[in-house]
Parts: C-alpha cells; sequence; structure tokens
C-alpha cells in the first residue's frame, strides 16, 4: 500500500472529517477532528490492509497564533506491516484541551500522555493517572507553551549580572 | 514538601511494605526512584517517579540555532552520543534534502558502530555487576577506553562527542583514528570473547537472569518499545533495516532476536549485536578502500559538496577570503537558511529508535523539536515486568533495560 492508497482508506472511512492530507519526506500527515482520535486510530489498528498498531509517538505543538486551535497534538504512527509511518494531527483549544486518551489502545501511550500533559497542558480525558511526570508537581503552568519563557522569571537565587546578562532574559 | 508519598491501605495495615528503592542508589543506573509494594520480599506494584534529570531539552531547543543543538543532543543517550549527533544531522539534511556522498555515510557508520559497541558493553557488563560480578565490567572498560581514543582523534571530545556537521565530519579523519581503529579491531575480539566466556555459560549468571524480567512480544509491542529489549522479545525490527540511513543498505548484517524477553535474552541478544557491529565496521573500512582505490581523490572527501552553506570552511579560506569570513560568522552566529517544513526521523540508537521530531518555520531556529525516546517509552512497562518478582530481580531487570537517565528525561 502506498501512503496516497492509505490516505484514500482513510478517507473513504472517515468521509469529510479529514483535512491537510499531505506527504512530504516519506511520511503522510493527516489532521482529524479531536473528538474521532479514538475512533481513527482504532480504525488504523483494526484495519487488516494497513495494521497501524504500534504507536511510535504522541506529542504536541502549541500554535498560538490559530484561535481556537492552538494545541496541536500529534501521533505517530507505524504499521511494522507495511513498514509505514503515519502522522495523525488534531487541534484542540488553549481554553479547554480535552482529548480521548489512547492508552487503553496503546499502553505506551500512558506516559507519553502525561509528558504532554505536563509540558502543553493537553486534558486527556480518561487517562488513568495524569499527574505531571519531568516537572515538579507543584509546577502550575505549563512550561512548552509559547507564552512561557525559556528562562524561569520567578526565580530569586541566580543573580544574572554574574551570568553576563542584564536581569531581563526573554 | 507538598508532594506526598501515597501509601497503599495494605501498607498501613502491615499487610505490605512500602519500600523506595530510592533516587541514590547504587543499582539504579542513573536517578530513577520506585516506590514499591513488598509483600516479604515480593514485589506486589511499583510506582517509578522520574524527571530528576530532566534539562528542559526541547524548550532549549526552540531558542538555538540548528548547531547549537548538536550539544544538545549529546546529552540524550550520552553512553552512545555520537548516534544521537548522527541522527539528528541526519535529520536536517534530509528536511534540506542534501545528497552525502558514500565515503561519508561509511565513516559515519564506522563511529555509530563503534558507539553502540561502547553503549552495549555498558549495559552488558552492569548486568554482571547487579549479579555481583565486577570483574567483567572492569575488563571491558579497557575496550571502552580504545573507543573513547578513536573519537578523540576524529572530533576530540571522548563522551559527548558533538562529532560531524550537516552533511558530513568538520575534518577528514586522521591516519592515526584510522590506525586506532584498526588496533581495536584487532584486539578487540579476543577481549569480547573473554567476557563472554565469563558471564554467557556461568551457571550463577544463567540462573539469575533466566526467566527474570521477561515480557511477551504483544505487551512490548503495546508499550511501544524498540531496540534490543524488543529484539530479545521476539520481533524483528531494527530502524537500520526497515528505514535504513546513512546507506546502512550497503551492509550485510543479521538482527539477533530473542525468545522470551528475559535478562538473560537481552544480555544474549547485545552481545550478538556487538559482534555484527564488529563485522559491520570492518565491511565498512573495506567499502571505504575500495572506493579509494577506484578514485584517489576520495581520500579527501568528508563533507558532501552541496551542503557548502552549512558547513564550515576551512580555516585558511576563512582568514584569507572575504566570502569565506562572511560564511564562517553567518553560520556560527546561526543565520543558515533551513526552509519551513515537518520531519519526522529516526535512527537505531543503543536503546531503540531514536526519533527527531522537527518544525521548522524558516527561522533560525525550530519551531518544535521533539526527542522520541526509546528510554522512555519503555521504562513505561517496568512496573508490569517486576510485578510478582524478588526485588533482586528487580534491580537486574532495571539494568538490563539499560535505562540512561538523560535519555529517558530529555
Amino acid at each position: 500500500m502506498t501512503h496516497e492508497q492509505i490516505i484514500e482508506t482513510l478517507e473513504a472511512a472517515f468521509a469529510g472529517q479529514l483535512s491537510d492530507c499531505d506527504t512530504a519526506h516519506g511520511i503522510s500527515s493527516i489532521t482529524i477532528p479531536a473528538a474521532a482520535n479514538l475512533k481513527v486510530l482504532q480504525f488504523l489498528y483494526d484495519s487488516e490492509d494497513m495494521q497501524f498498531r504500534f504507536l511510535t509517538d504522541l506529542t504536541a505543538v502549541h500554535y498560538p497564533n490559530r484561535t481556537n486551535e492552538e494545541l496541536c497534538v500529534v501521533y505517530h504512527l507505524h504499521s511494522l506491516y507495511l513498514n509505514k509511518r503515519l502522522r495523525l494531527k488534531l487541534y484542540v483549544p488553549v481554553a479547554a484541551p480535552k482529548v480521548f486518551t489512547a492508552s487503553k489502545l496503546f499502553s505506551g501511550a500512558n506516559w507519553m500522555e502525561r509528558e504532554t500533559f505536563d509540558f502543553f497542558g493537553v486534558d486527556f480525558v480518561g487517562h488513568p493517572n495524569l499527574k505531571r511526570i519531568l516537572n515538579v508537581d507543584e509546577m502550575d503552568y505549563f512550561p512548552m507553551r509559547k507564552e512561557y519563557p525559556m528562562e524561569d522569571p520567578t526565580r530569586i537565587d541566580k543573580d544574572d549580572e554574574m551570568f553576563g546578562r542584564g536581569g531581563t532574559i526573554c | 514538601m507538598s508532594a506526598h508519598i501515597h501509601l497503599d491501605e495494605a501498607s498501613i495495615q502491615k499487610q505490605t511494605t512500602t519500600l523506595n528503592l530510592g533516587p541514590t542508589h547504587p543499582a539504579t543506573h542513573g536517578v530513577f526512584q520506585n516506590i514499591l509494594e513488598m509483600d516479604g520480599e515480593r514485589i506486589v506494584s511499583a510506582v517509578p517517579t522520574v524527571g530528576y534529570i530532566h534539562r528542559a531539552f526541547e524548550k532549549i531547543a526552540e531558542r538555538r540555532p540548528y548547531y547549537q543543538i548538536t550539544p544538545l543532543t549529546d546529552r540524550l543517550n550520552y553512553c552512545s552520543s555520537p548516534i544521537n549527533n548522527m541522527g539528528w544531522h541526519i535529520t536536517v539534511e534530509r528536511l534540506l534534502g542534501i545528497k552525502i556522498p558514500k565515503r561519508v555515510d561509511y565513516l559515519r557508520v564506522i563511529i555509530m558502530e563503534l558507539s553502540r559497541i561502547a553503549d552495549h558493553l555498558v549495559c552488558n557488563s552492569v548486568i554482571g555487576v547487579d549479579t555481583g560480578a565486577l570483574t567483567s565490567f572492569v575488563y571491558v572498560f579497557e575496550f571502552r577506553e580504545h573507543i573513547y581514543e578513536i573519537f578523540e582523534a576524529v572530533c576530540g571530545s571522548r563522551l559527548t562527542t558533538n562529532i560531524g556537521r550537516f552533511g558530513g565530519f568538520e575534518r577528514n579523519f586522521p591516519q592515526e583514528a584510522f590506525d586506532k581503529i584498526n588496533k581495536f579491531l584487532e584486539a578487540f575480539p579476543r577481549g569480547m570473547k573473554e567476557f563472554e566466556s565469563l558471564l554467557t555459560r556461568n551457571r550463577i549468571f544463567m540462573e539469575r537472569t533466566m526467566g527474570v524480567g521477561g515480557i511477551s512480544a504483544e505487551r512490548a509491542l503495546n508499550y511501544s518499545f524498540t531496540g534490543p529489549n524488543l529484539r530479545a522479545a521476539g520481533v524483528d525490527y531494527d530502524v537500520r533495516v526497515a528505514q535504513p540511513y546513512s546507506s546502512y543498505e550497503d551492509f550485510d548484517f543479521q538482527i539477533p532476536v530473542g525468545t522470551t524477553g528475559d535478562v538473560y535474552d537481552r544480555f544474549l541478544v547485545r552481545n550478538q549485536e556487538i559482534w555484527e557491529s564488529l563485522s559491520i565496521i570492518k565491511q565498512a573500512l573495506e567499502k571505504i578502500a575500495a572506493l579509494e582505490a577506484a578514485d584517489p581523490s576520495q581520500k579527501e572527501v568528508f563533507y558532501a559538496p552541496e551542503a557548502d552553506k552549512y558547513h564550515l570552511p576551512p580555516k585558511e579560506d576563512v582568514y584569507t577570503k572575504m566570502e569565506a569570513l562572511i560564511f564562517h560568522f553567518k553560520m556560527v552566529m546561526g543565520e543558515i537558511e533551513v526552509l519551513p517544513g515537518e520531519i519526522y526521523s529516526a535512527v537505531e540508537g543503543g536503546n531503540g529508535e531514536v526519533g527527531y521530531y522537527l518544525i521548522s518555520d524558516g527561522g533560525r531556529t525550530p519551531y518544535r523539536l521533539h526527542f522520541r525516546r526509546p528510554c522512555f517509552i519503555y521504562y513505561q512497562a517496568y512496573p508490569e515486568i517486576i510485578q510478582g518478582s524478588l526485588l533482586s530481580d528487580a534491580v537486574v531487570t532495571m539494568s538490563s533495560l539499560n535505562l540512561i537517565a538523560g535519555e529517558l528525561d530529555a
């Protein structure tokens, strides 16, 4: 099955719900509606022709300029049967970033979703243990969002003058 | 601090004991904390805590020009950092569409396989250490030292190498590097045979590791395992064969596969991978010699000519020619053009598929760079693997999974 055939099979099953289908650098990228993520993942998992049964990666990207669609959750799937990769993207608003959890289908999605929650604040509905994983539990912001600066402006123990900086770092 | 450790009901009623296999522990290689519920000597459940060495690489990468991200990738899996470096360079080269000459590919393969050998040597000898066999660990480090010297001859650093540039290497390999590689190829097989004779058919080691920490292929695939841990469970997925990069399709090597996925299988799979890597290095040297015999000018090829824009010019030109000086300045200051695009590219690291998901918006720094870290993904399976096993088995399992804290937390 070629990349185009994979996209056609998906479009046949999910008519009108897919958008931005693109194949570049050896991988097809498809945008799906946020509420349909489990349906699409289950369809790809169950399909005997495609067998996308390996979740390579799950992460998010923050696009502050896309109003009402700021957070993009990205799934990278792999079919060991076809030896092809597939990228699924869905967009959720930053005000209510709710996405159904894929951890029932892929056990590996458990920590990947925790990491995405930790850094972007995406709320995975139905996740068994949605807590921060890499950052301290007391953190109350989501550091990978674009509005958060790289350095912590609330630290008072670092003397920026000694680091060759004036004091405010962007 | 306000984060309380949740004590199980059974623990308060003294049916189980809560044991903190704490972050600082001589047996956990790296900082890993596991809060274990123990019923006597058996583990009922485990809750891992990670993040002790989280250094915010993905956030930093959004503020760094592309060259300055290579030192970050060093520090992911620091036992085999050249593989991470080259994986990053290959990602950007794929995004830019740069074609790499064969000699450069073969040189990269040599460096990557040497670092794979170094990584597997550490992991296997440390499994021995956790069962009490310290000799093999100390003995095998002599060969790791040889590998470090080869890296030092090529790029100047031993552990966190920052090796290579987009399009190839910063300078040609000196003859000294080739001499060291040849000496390593002669000396290492004897050392590896002695290492294997110490552990592989050792009665005590076999009883400590067989049937311990096993995982089935279905569970491993569901947990997105990759690398030697997945191959020990029986699935022959190797990124070098599935999506070849850096001319791996020209090489003839086998993928060792286990059956039960237990500690002994992982040990054997890594041992065999070391032998396969040795064979690949020999083939690469032969192929380079064949290229140079056919066309002597190949000896000077160490980077892709079409990557001129991304390659620091030679210093003689920088100090004498204006264009070279401008190029040098622009590259160091990060003003190299990378067209907008999105790419996911993976290489086979010491622990499995190391993936780089790069989104570029045409600026001097990536818009988003995400590292797909195999250690992070397969450590999730650890509580399920050790459930019901003894505490000593849990320790051996953790070291056989080859958890590198740097890659786990990024």
